[in-house]
């Protein structure tokens, strides 16, 4: 990725991707917070930031383990969240899918909605950009957020332990998830499967284990891929 | 709340970094460029909308920190919070209004 283009895709891909600070930063310190309360030292919160690099997972498997869900489920329904970034991944691979072996695994590191929404528009905007140029716009686009995001955490984490109780920091996770799927609302169908899972997620609540999430989860996806196709059908 | 036992904890990080990772690097690493059938593209699309939702739904209605009790400043919160971030599609936004329903409604009715 030597060569000049590549690295002025580089920078492109830097300078589109630097608005998402403002995201990852309060998102950071909110993590490192809600972890430090719920019991995890600093070396588990910023190991947990920097391996999993998932705010959303991390969020819902400290949540279920305050409950004392089991570990299995824990794991399972942590990873159902996530699943989103390999729906990424799948959309990012026939424009990256031709790049050497290891950097498809950096990038898959690197795989989070922000690269990712910044690179899926870029590529399909000029679609004769070469892979190497698209990885580099790819790379580009999450330097700025990377870094910040583990500092961030660590602040969280450092502060978290001088938050008085008054401050209601319990619903900080509930307020910052449902400002995350305001945005997601983009047809239909994406409002159908939010408001099955809501419904099956407050009906199956007695469910041991907190199974009801992941039934809620199931019971949505298929409402949503349903949804669509009704639509769709509508439509021709 | 309880206490997070520290092996338990170690293993959920470990097993949410592999798992992330191969989650992230399923389809670029080993798919290639091979197509993916349409219903399975079809059900990923929702997965991000249907278990964040049912993740909070319970939590807005039964508070950890009330008790279960369902509480005035918690729902309008919640309420104001996804309404903002449906109307301005914009995350932070609808962060800090949320916030400031919270703890506006609070410190009233404290």
């Amino acid at each position: 990725m030597a060569d000049t283009t590549s690295k002025s895709y580089f920078w492109k891909g830097f300078r589109d991707g630097s608005p998402f600070i403002f995201v990852a930063i309060p998102f950071g310190t909110l993590f490192g917070v809600f972890a430090t309360e719920a019991g995890l030292d600093i070396v588990q919160t910023i190991a947990f930031s920097a391996t999993v690099f998932a705010g959303a997972a991390q969020f819902t498997a400290l949540q279920l383990l305050q409950d004392n869900t089991p570990t299995a489920i824990v794991l399972a329904s942590a990873l159902a969240v996530n699943l989103r970034v390999a729906m990424y991944s799948a959309s990012l691979t026939p424009f990256l899918g031709a790049a050497p072996m290891w950097q498809r695994a950096f990038a898959a590191y690197l795989t989070v909605d922000q690269s990712y929404a910044c690179s899926i528009m870029q590529f399909e905007k000029e679609p004769k950009m070469t892979v190497p140029q698209r990885m580099a716009y790819f790379f580009g686009s999450v330097t700025p957020i990377t870094p910040l995001w583990i500092l961030a955490t660590y602040l969280g984490a450092v502060l978290g332990a001088q938050i008085p109780e008054s401050w209601a920091l319990d619903f900080a996770l509930p307020i910052t998830f449902l400002a995350m799927i305001g945005p997601m609302m983009r047809t239909m169908a994406h409002v159908v499967a939010a408001l099955v899972a809501i419904i099956v997620a407050l009906l199956t609540v007695a469910v041991p284990f907190n199974l009801g999430l992941l039934i809620a989860g199931a019971a949505g996806m298929i409402a949503g891929a349903q949804a669509e196709l009704m639509m769709e059908r509508r439509k021709t | 709340m309880s206490k997070i036992d520290p092996t338990t904890m170690w293993i959920v990080i470990i097993g949410l970094a592999i798992g992330s990772f191969a989650l992230r690097f399923v389809f670029i690493g080993f798919v290639g460029d091979r197509p993916m059938p349409p219903w399975l593209l079809r059900h990923l699309r929702y997965t991000a909308v249907a278990i964040v939702p049912a993740l909070i739904a319970p939590l807005v209605v039964w508070p950890t920190a009330t008790d279960g009790q369902p509480d005035l400043p918690r729902m309008a919160a919640a309420a104001v919070a996804l309404a903002v971030g449906v109307i301005t599609k914009n995350v932070i936004a609808a962060i800090f209004t949320g916030a400031a329903t919270l703890y506006g409604l609070l410190y009233l009715l404290g």
